[in-house]
């Protein structure tokens, strides 16, 4: 099925909307192709954590029970608050993709300002709880401390539980940066029901951020809370 | 196809002129230039390497190269060529250039991404060069843990994040080629009307995107391993080594998919313009090169057959490294029924083409070789493996990569190069590559290992017949490089269609307009629309 | 452009579930399911990554091919995901006597001593998926 007719859609004005890259033939096809590429994009992305998930899955069937040793010694409350902050985020930015969508300009930056604040309160949250894991040497490397025969498989958890949260933090922080990209360009009154394409593709970007988490909580923060108490 | 073509004064090249056009161009056209200069920079030094290794290979005691000179030299060999040739030669160089025209459109889906895509790659060759200036890597191009992240003393750290940052670059052309193929053919160009050369980049693309991510992350690990002291692949603490190599593994494979795919694409083109005909069954081609893109991701852990994976394992990839030929045998059987009755007109890409097909057979069955659990005990890591892949890699690919670049350089450039020159390269290419890896399979079965700087004196005989091939095939491709630029100021000026081949890329003008067509094809025929009446004789 | 617009209420409704599902997993994981605990989690987490792709992110109103995306990234990764795990998980097989290596045992360097002979290895000997 050919794509990008050559006779193209008419345009409303007669003039080039002004987000229309020359290369596309009309702002339907840029539309397409820009959210393909964004969702080809999240694939990879899903492969680059797999490879971490590959890793977790196979330590935490050697060494179940460092597993659960290291799993208690993450504060399950400041977990659970951040993945209601990161869930509430996706709200928010749905309901911001909504307000493009329906042109609603003023409602756009204030579910994005509330998105972006939502995400650096988990950074804020995750920075005190690195602190704390810094403080009780539980960061692995030369100074790394742990009491109990379970100590260097615990340190295996450990390195994953950096390498994990590490990564998905930087996905976040970068997704920030987006944001106070798109939340000013909305500012600017840059999006209307017509082309709202960036808020769009930044909201997938941080949707699949949550679902990350939504993934990581889990599995390092429950793991066998019962056997531990 | 004889159409009047319109042609312009103005073309890609001379329509702007400053440097700053250059480095900062959307036109894929000119970032296609651009990657050919730094993929031929890469290839002029992952030679200069293979120089030293063959070198020093020609007497058996280590008295050119001391032990830990030569791991680094076929280390940083090895990683040059894997990651700043092969990866990117056809894809980066030739699907740039050449698939929007192919498929009628004025550009890439995201011109912008592809010229980041061209900086990615310069900042991951520079911090990969760097390292090999201030010493190198001697740990193998495959980084195994746990010598990479705790044993070696060598500037591990730098090269594994310049390869890191190189990584992206493949990821976003993949990414960016499958959405132009999606998105952007012209009217009338339905996904059968397709050349075979777009098949196959937008099978790569599928492995490009989802391949590299797992090396990146691999790569980021044992980063942070080596320079954090997370301790995920270390056997002190309990960690498995060998996760590594699964890792390592799960793209490298599909990654050898992603350096034969595109030059598989190039012969298909190339076979059919220099046969007069259609290639023979192009969907079971189209399809192959899927089938060869997915099935690829199946089979890495036939590289850790020997490193204590279970043997129940090592059976299913065995069986599944068996299945991943045969899309190879099935499109190379096609091939070769397209040269059956065709009318071989005897030009310098057909030439290539006749090398890859010899070439790339041996080193397809070799590899059946390799599959076989019980052979694979008493030739892995040995120069038979060694032979095999150089015969897939440079017999194979690189052969291809050379039909694409003489059958597209007249569009490229607007100017025809010597043909006999380019036979005569051609013919020293195939010559000298087989006396450098043909004694290569013959080593290995004997038991002459990889890797290793120093052999027993009865070797001496078939590795000194190796080296002498390898100064022949240096000559053969220092050759191109010579007429190639000769050809740029005084070379006949080719025309829009040169070789009086299908295909939308030869019905505009060479070198091309900077939006490629003055208007947009409309596509009513399929690809190769070729007529035996049509016999040209040059 | 096209796009489809939800309304807000589903929007609030899907982030109630998915409020609701982590209050389950949380809770889920303080009681000894045994084995199941592990399945239990992961099958919430699939759960809720489904509301947010098929919602928040527009995939149940989207296009076949978006579908065929999602769908392909977690098929290659489950395919990385079992065929390394058919490696690991198969180790042994009816050839060390006490069932699978279950290796990770040699916490030493002085060789691969006897899977017994390492004081923290977990004595069970077929390391079941927890």
């Amino acid at each position: 099925m050919p794509n990008g007719s050559a006779a193209g859609h008419a345009e409303p004005h007669g003039h080039h909307h002004p987000a229309l890259q020359h290369h596309f033939d009309d702002l339907e096809q840029q539309h397409e192709a820009s959210t393909l590429g964004m969702w080809l994009f999240l694939v990879t992305e899903v492969m680059f954590f797999g490879g971490l998930i590959l890793t977790y899955t196979l330590y935490r069937i050697w060494y179940p029970t460092a597993w659960a040793i290291g799993s208690e010694e993450l504060d399950i409350y400041l977990g659970g608050f951040n993945t209601i902050v990161l869930i509430l985020s996706s709200l928010t930015m749905a309901l911001a993709v909504r307000a493009a969508q329906t042109g609603q300009q003023k409602a756009t930056v204030t579910w994005l300002v509330l998105t972006m604040a939502l995400g650096l309160t988990f950074l804020v949250v995750k920075f005190f709880e690195y602190k704390e894991k810094f403080e009780l040497n539980h960061v692995p490397g030369p100074y790394f401390q742990f009491e109990g025969p379970e100590s260097p498989h615990v340190q295996i958890f450990f390195s994953l539980y950096f390498a994990l949260t590490g990564v998905h933090a930087l996905h976040m922080i970068i997704g920030f940066a987006l944001m106070s990209v798109i939340t000013t360009m909305a500012a600017k009154g840059r999006f209307t029901p017509e082309w709202y394409t960036p808020v769009e593709l930044a909201g997938l970007y941080w949707h699949f951020v949550d679902i990350v988490w939504i993934f990581l909580f889990p599995l390092l923060y429950l793991v066998d809370r019962h056997y531990v108490g | 196809m004889q159409t009047m073509v319109a042609e312009s004064p103005v073309n890609y090249v001379n329509h702007q002129h400053s440097v700053a056009s250059w480095l900062l161009t959307k036109d894929h056209k000119r970032i296609g230039i651009l990657y050919l200069i730094v993929v031929s920079i890469a290839f002029t030094l992952g030679g200069i390497f293979a120089a030293l290794i063959r070198m020093e290979l020609t007497t058996p005691a280590g008295d050119l190269l001391s032990a830990d000179i030569y791991n680094r030299m076929f280390t940083m060999h090895g990683v040059t060529m894997v990651f700043f040739v092969l990866v990117p030669a056809v894809p980066a160089v030739l699907g740039n250039f050449v698939m929007p025209l192919m498929i009628g459109a004025k550009d890439v889906a995201f011109p912008k991404l592809n010229l980041l895509s061209w900086y990615v790659f310069v900042t991951g060759f520079i911090f990969t060069v760097a390292s090999m200036i201030i010493g190198g890597v001697d740990t193998g191009w495959t980084f195994y843990t746990p010598y990479s992240t705790q044993g070696s003393e060598t500037n591990v750290l730098l090269t594994g994040v310049g390869v890191f940052i190189t990584g992206f670059s493949s990821i976003l052309t993949g990414l960016n080629f499958m959405v132009t193929i999606h998105r952007m053919r012209a009217p009338g160009m339905t996904w059968f009307r397709l050349p075979l050369f777009i098949w196959a980049l937008y099978s790569t693309s599928l492995v490009m995107v989802l391949g590299t991510p797992v090396i990146a992350i691999t790569l980021l690990m044992l980063v942070f391993e080596r320079g954090l002291h997370l301790g995920i692949f270390d056997p002190r603490l309990g960690g498995d080594p060998v996760l590594f190599q699964h890792l390592f593994w799960f793209y490298s494979h599909p990654a050898v998919y992603i350096m034969i795919l595109p030059p598989m694409g190039a012969i298909s083109e190339v076979i059919a313009c220099f046969s007069r005909k259609a290639v023979f069954g192009y969907s079971f081609v189209a399809f192959s090169s899927l089938a060869i893109a997915v099935f690829g991701f199946l089979v890495w852990a036939h590289h850790l057959f020997v490193a204590g994976i279970s043997p129940y394992s090592a059976l299913i990839f065995s069986f599944l490294s068996f299945a991943v030929a045969i899309p190879s045998a099935v499109k190379t059987f096609n091939w070769t029924a397209t040269l059956y009755k065709g009318a071989i007109w005897w030009k310098t890409p057909m030439m290539f083409v006749f090398g890859f097909l010899g070439l790339f057979l041996v080193g397809g069955l070799t590899g059946i070789f390799l599959a076989s659990l019980g052979l694979d005990i008493h030739l892995t890591d040995t120069y038979f493996v060694v032979a095999h892949f150089h015969y897939i890699m440079v017999g194979g690919a690189i052969m291809g990569y050379f039909a694409g670049l003489h059958y597209w350089w007249p569009k490229m450039t607007g100017r025809m190069y010597n043909d006999t020159l380019g036979k005569l390269s051609a013919l020293l290419i195939f010559v000298g590559f087989n006396l450098t890896f043909g004694p290569q399979f013959i080593l290995g079965y004997l038991g002459m290992p990889r890797r290793y700087h120093v052999y027993p004196p009865e070797f001496q005989v078939l590795n000194v017949l190796s080296s002498a091939g390898a100064s022949i095939l240096a000559i053969g491709y220092l050759l191109p490089a010579l007429y190639f630029m000769y050809s740029l100021k005084w070379g006949e000026k080719a025309g829009p269609n040169p070789w009086k081949a299908t295909g939308l890329e030869w019905t505009t003008q060479s070198p091309p307009l900077p939006e490629n067509f003055p208007q947009t094809p409309i596509v009513t025929e399929g690809a190769y629309e070729y007529t035996k009446r049509e016999i040209k004789v040059a | 452009m096209s796009g489809h617009i939800s309304p807000k209420s589903t929007y609030y409704a899907i982030f109630g579930a998915l409020m609701v599902c982590t209050a389950l997993t949380v809770g889920a994981a303080y009681i000894d399911l045994g084995n199941l605990n592990f399945p239990v989690a992961f099958a919430i987490a699939v759960f809720k990554a489904t509301l947010v792709v098929l919602f928040f992110m527009h995939v149940k109103y989207g296009s076949r091919m978006t579908k065929l995306i999602v769908g392909t990234a977690f098929f290659f990764l489950g395919i990385m995901l079992a065929l390394t795990m058919s490696d690991y998980l198969s180790r042994g097989w009816f050839t060390s006597p006490n069932g699978t290596t279950g290796a990770g045992a040699i916490t030493s360097l002085s060789g691969p001593a006897a899977p017994a002979a390492e004081p923290a290895a977990p004595a069970e000997p077929a390391a079941e998926p927890r």
